[in-house]
């Protein structure tokens, strides 16, 4: 292993030389400053992903981007990338505007991005070609970084027959073969089981430990709250809508580092609380019930809600004590953290609970919900509905206006279309449609795309009947 | 590759090797011959001599088949520069891809009948011109759905694919090469094998055909059969025939087979499942010695592309005011070419024509077109529940694909002569009789796409359905029919498209000196072609493209989009 490493490592940089700069004294790897992202909605307004973004990435440092989906920090991390341009600001790379792909730099993908009809060591030779390595030598550098990152003989396989941590350690060899100055990655270990995950983490913070890689600083996009505190030497916690820098924590937990540790518990609570804590204008924003209709409504299921609040309670009665932590109550119910936040937010929106210091408690009217039968439930629900989610209301009433109680989903999908992007308002009507349907406060027919007051039940026993 | 090349000298060949050396040499000296003898002086009006021997059957099949591999080829070179252009620029896209849906509305033979003089004035004192019209013909056949295939492809390429190509530095040439082509690989092999199929039809008509009172034949089966029908004879069809089966069994085991086993690697997909599909064939060469170094000469061609290419910087998209600047100048002047081209058709149009031939002209195609409609419902309602029944036993549809797949392919107006002695014969009306002609060739893929649905149906929901007692006409509404409708949507704008293509050979049909003409606008079209009117074969031509755009879009076009949003589950 250790001759390996030699290998890649006294590879003559003539290769990539040309193409990454040399790293100078005092200058970070990457700079954003009032870095601004929005794209175009279809009705040609803008929808803003990023605002005022600042920060940097210094030599020797693992940077991770820590945030909850819309976030931007995937965009964020393209666009330091070269591969998509910036609305407005300052991006550097080692000092020069950031204009293109950048050179020398690797990206690792969550999907892994592996090309399935190329085998093992023509993925990873792919890279090498591009940049006109002769054919013995990639041979050789493939070879090696194969052998680095434990992939020995799996050369002549095709991705579709490995496993996913064996996938991605193909991503990984690809990105580590052309020796880049930084690595990216977005999300890698996100689509991997929790073992697989850890002995990839592991294995790739003892190689940076150990500068077995010529890399010399990594970026990583996580949603994952305890891997950004397992790795980072600093953590960037953004806020979403639009993302903006929330937080940044040095973290100074030396390596390897202990989950089980009273200090990493401290940390990671720590971050829970910043993640779930609103901004101060929008807490009381969303005590008034005032939040606009262009609310991201958090893809979550009825099911979901019912299930969280009936955890809820039983870690109350279990305990004896009404609030509950965040990472306790995620470990209870088998949950990644991340998955955790849509549901809370969720449940906090409906008012069935709410969020004090990384700590979570049912309101009086989610015990009652909780207590309620079938038909119960779906009164009270329908009643928060109505109050708290104006997007619900807005539905409501428009059917209520019209005299044939029908109004297209189009009309309300325009709507959202001026603050979300396409997909995304699609997604938040879908939300909006399951919880209505469940309150049976309106009703939506899927093939007509038509909102409407009937109930479809009705219409068939009338059927039946005649 | 460097291996594959410090192998080289030559190793010694094994057993397979000298089965397998003497057949590939062999195949050189034949297509070259063929070539050669493809080329002999020709005048207009001279008869070429067609032999009604069985004998002389593999020489006219050599030269059908090596037309269609000619017109492959070529296809395939026109596919992969129109659909790359029009996947990678946005003004040739805005062009390119309606221009490309209206070219495939036109029906084939449509081509052929207006380029045909064309073709033969290019090369005049050889049989050059013929040739290529015939080839021109079945590209016209293939290309179309080819292009759309890639092009279709080359916009799907997933995003973290074409990430990874841009940051890793490939070119244009390699991220067509190594992402694209391959990405769009299975897509296109599947269009190309479906292309070929409806290719054999087009190439057995155009190989004789009359063209201004001429009747213009170049040696090949679909000529042989021409001869046959006007020399009456019975028994050199059923030789013809024969061959036909022949020939297709033989292109698919030699050729087909090995390039979908071989293909298999391109599909987009993380887990290995199903059976990979498998061809003997492709397997035999992989075990010989000598031969399999040929595979060496792609990998050493490629690393000298790579090594001359440039390499080209990836340069930022140009700025939003340049770009708004360039498509206000595009769109003006398709504005105005769309002005001037309308202006222009209004001009010619009476001119030429006069008002009551137009309106005449579109009173066959209404003909025409329902005609195909009701024979696509009669397809629908005797193969659909046969497709069913099929589709719902593995072993049945196993061996029924194949067949189902080979009778598509199988050119369907090698069997008109046999109708047509029938109606003959027994004196039957001809609008009638004649119409199941044009979708004798294109029905089968109505079949094969129901039995391919139905067998995908999951076998838990028919458990489900057997629990809950649904039985008869029950389960066929709830679970059959809307399981295969997608698959029958499909195969219908196939067949449909098929005998709109095959109403002009279909409705004039003739044995011998007999010539039965049925009314519709093929029989039109077929009649202009064979007295040289050119400006009615171009309002013929037009009339039926206009028909076909019009029914696919408001017809098939919204059933196809109804049954993938209706029937699927997630």
């Amino acid at each position: 292993m250790a001759a390996v490493a030699h290998t890649l490592h006294s590879q003559p940089a003539a290769a990539t030389s040309g193409l990454a700069p040399q790293p100078q004294e005092g200058v970070d790897i990457f700079r954003a400053e009032h870095v601004r992202k929005a794209f175009k909605a279809p009705d040609g307004t803008d929808l803003l992903i990023l605002d005022d973004m600042n920060m940097h990435l210094r030599e020797g440092e693992i940077l991770v981007l820590l945030g909850r989906s819309g976030s931007g920090k995937s965009t964020l991390l393209r666009m330091l990338a070269g591969l998509i341009p910036s609305s407005d600001g300052t991006l550097l790379h080692r000092g020069r505007p950031i204009d293109g792909p950048v050179p020398g730099l690797a990206m690792v993908f969550q999907s892994f991005a592996l090309f399935p009809w190329l085998t093992v060591l023509q993925n990873v030779e792919l890279g090498l070609e591009a940049l006109k390595v002769p054919p013995t030598e990639r041979r050789q550098r493939a070879l090696a970084a194969i052998d680095l990152i434990g992939l020995d003989g799996f050369e002549s396989a095709y991705p579709r027959e490995l496993s996913g941590g064996m996938r991605q350690r193909v991503g990984f060899a690809r990105a580590l073969v052309i020796n880049p100055d930084v690595l990216l990655m977005d999300e890698p270990f996100s689509a991997l089981d929790v073992l697989t995950s850890e002995t990839l983490r592991t294995d790739l913070l003892d190689l940076w430990a150990e500068r077995k890689i010529p890399t010399r600083g990594i970026l990583l996009v996580s949603h994952n709250i305890e891997e950004a505190v397992l790795m980072a030497d600093r953590i960037l916690i953004l806020g979403s809508n639009p993302g903006r820098v929330r937080a940044d924590i040095p973290v100074q937990l030396p390596q390897p580092r202990d989950r089980e540790s009273q200090e990493f518990r401290d940390l990671v609570e720590h971050i829970y609380g910043i993640m779930t804590a609103r901004p101060a204008a929008s807490v009381n924003v969303a005590q008034r019930g005032a939040i606009s209709i262009g609310h991201r409504l958090p893809h979550v299921s009825m099911n979901q809600i019912a299930g969280l609040l009936e955890e809820l309670a039983s870690l109350e009665q279990g305990s004896g004590n009404s609030r509950i932590s965040l990472p306790e109550l995620a470990e209870d119910m088998h949950f990644s953290v991340d998955d955790l936040f849509p549901l809370i937010e969720a449940v906090e929106l409906l008012g069935f609970a709410q969020v004090l210091e990384g700590d979570i408690e049912l309101t009086p009217a989610g015990r009652v919900f909780v207590e309620a039968d079938v038909q119960e439930r779906k009164a009270l629900f329908a009643r928060h509905l109505i109050d708290r989610v104006p997007l619900a209301a807005r539905i409501r009433a428009v059917l209520d206006e019209r005299h044939n109680h029908l109004a297209p989903g189009a009309r309300f999908r325009n709507e959202l279309e001026d603050h979300f992007s396409e997909e995304e308002a699609e997604r938040v009507l879908d939300t909006a449609i399951d919880w209505g349907r469940y309150a049976e406060v309106y009703a939506y027919d899927d093939n007509a795309d038509v909102f409407s007051l009937e109930n479809p039940g009705e219409d068939e026993a009338e059927g039946l009947a005649a | 590759m460097s291996f594959a090349l410090r192998r080289l000298p030559l190793p010694v060949p094994n057993r397979r090797d000298l089965l397998a050396l003497p057949l590939v040499i062999a195949l050189f000296f034949i297509v070259s011959h063929a070539g050669h003898q493809m080329t002999v002086p020709y005048r207009l009006g001279q008869g070429i001599p067609i032999s009604l021997s069985p004998t002389a059957l593999p020489e006219y099949g050599l030269y059908t088949v090596l037309r269609m591999l000619a017109a492959l080829v070529v296809s395939f070179m026109f596919t992969l520069g129109y659909a790359w252009l029009a996947a990678h620029n946005r003004y040739a896209e805005r062009l390119l891809v309606p221009v490309l849906d209206v070219l495939q509305s036109v029906p084939i033979l449509g081509y052929l009948s207006i380029t045909v003089t064309g073709f033969m004035a290019l090369f005049p004192g050889s049989l050059v011109g013929v040739q290529l019209a015939v080839i021109f013909a079945v590209f016209t056949s293939q290309a179309w759905n080819m292009t759309f295939s890639l092009y279709q492809s080359l916009k799907t390429v997933p995003r973290d694919l074409q990430e990874a190509a841009t940051l890793y530095r490939l070119n244009a040439w390699q991220r067509f090469w190594k992402l694209e082509l391959p990405f769009a690989m299975p897509g296109l092999l599947w269009n190309t094998m479906m292309s070929m199929s409806g290719g054999w039809f087009f190439v057995v008509a155009s190989e004789a055909i009359t063209v201004a009172n001429q009747t213009v034949t170049v040696p090949g089966i679909g000529s042989y059969i021409a001869r046959a029908i006007a020399a009456k004879d019975l028994g050199a069809i059923g030789w013809a025939i024969a061959a036909m089966i022949v020939i297709i069994l033989l292109y698919d085991t030699l050729m087909f087979r090995p390039i979908v086993a071989w293909a298999d690697k391109f599909k987009f997909e993380m887990t290995s499942s199903g059976e990979a599909p498998r061809s003997a064939v492709l397997d035999y060469l992989r075990r010989t010695r000598v031969l399999r170094l040929l595979a060496v000469i792609p990998a050493a061609l490629w690393d000298l592309t790579v090594r001359l290419s440039p390499r080209v910087e990836p340069k930022a998209p140009p700025p939003a005011a340049r770009r708004r600047w360039g498509d206000g100048l595009f769109y003006a002047a398709v504005a105005v070419f769309a002005v001037w081209a309308v202006v222009r058709l209004v001009q010619v149009l009476p001119r030429d024509f006069g008002w009551p031939l137009v309106f005449h002209v579109l009173g066959l195609g209404l003909i025409t077109g329902f005609k195909v409609f009701v024979l696509v419902g009669l397809s629908a309602l005797i193969w659909v529940p046969i497709g069913v029944w099929i589709g719902l036993r593995p072993r049945w549809a196993q061996a029924v694909q194949p067949l189902a797949q080979f009778l598509a392919a199988f050119p369907a107006n090698l069997l008109f002569p046999l109708v047509v002695v029938a109606i003959v014969r027994w004196h039957l009306d001809v609008d009638v009789f004649t119409a199941p002609l044009m979708i004798l060739g294109s029905m089968w893929y109505i079949l094969f796409s129901v039995v391919g649905a139905a067998s995908a149906i999951p076998s838990d929901m028919r458990e489900a359905a057997q629990n809950l007692g649904l039985r008869g006409w029950l389960l066929w509404k709830r679970l059959y029919l809307p399981g295969v409708f997608p698959g029958f949507v499909t195969g219908a704008i196939t067949a449909s498209g098929g005998a709109w293509n095959a109403s002009i050979v279909a409705e004039v049909v003739s044995w011998g000196d007999k010539t039965l003409v049925a009314t519709g606008l093929g029989a039109f079209i077929s009649q202009a072609t064979a007295q040289g009117r050119s400006a009615q074969i171009a309002l013929g031509v037009g009339v039926m493209s206009l028909y076909v755009i019009l029914v696919n879009r408001l017809f098939w076009h919204r059933l196809y989009e109804l049954s993938v949003r209706r029937v699927r589950l997630d």
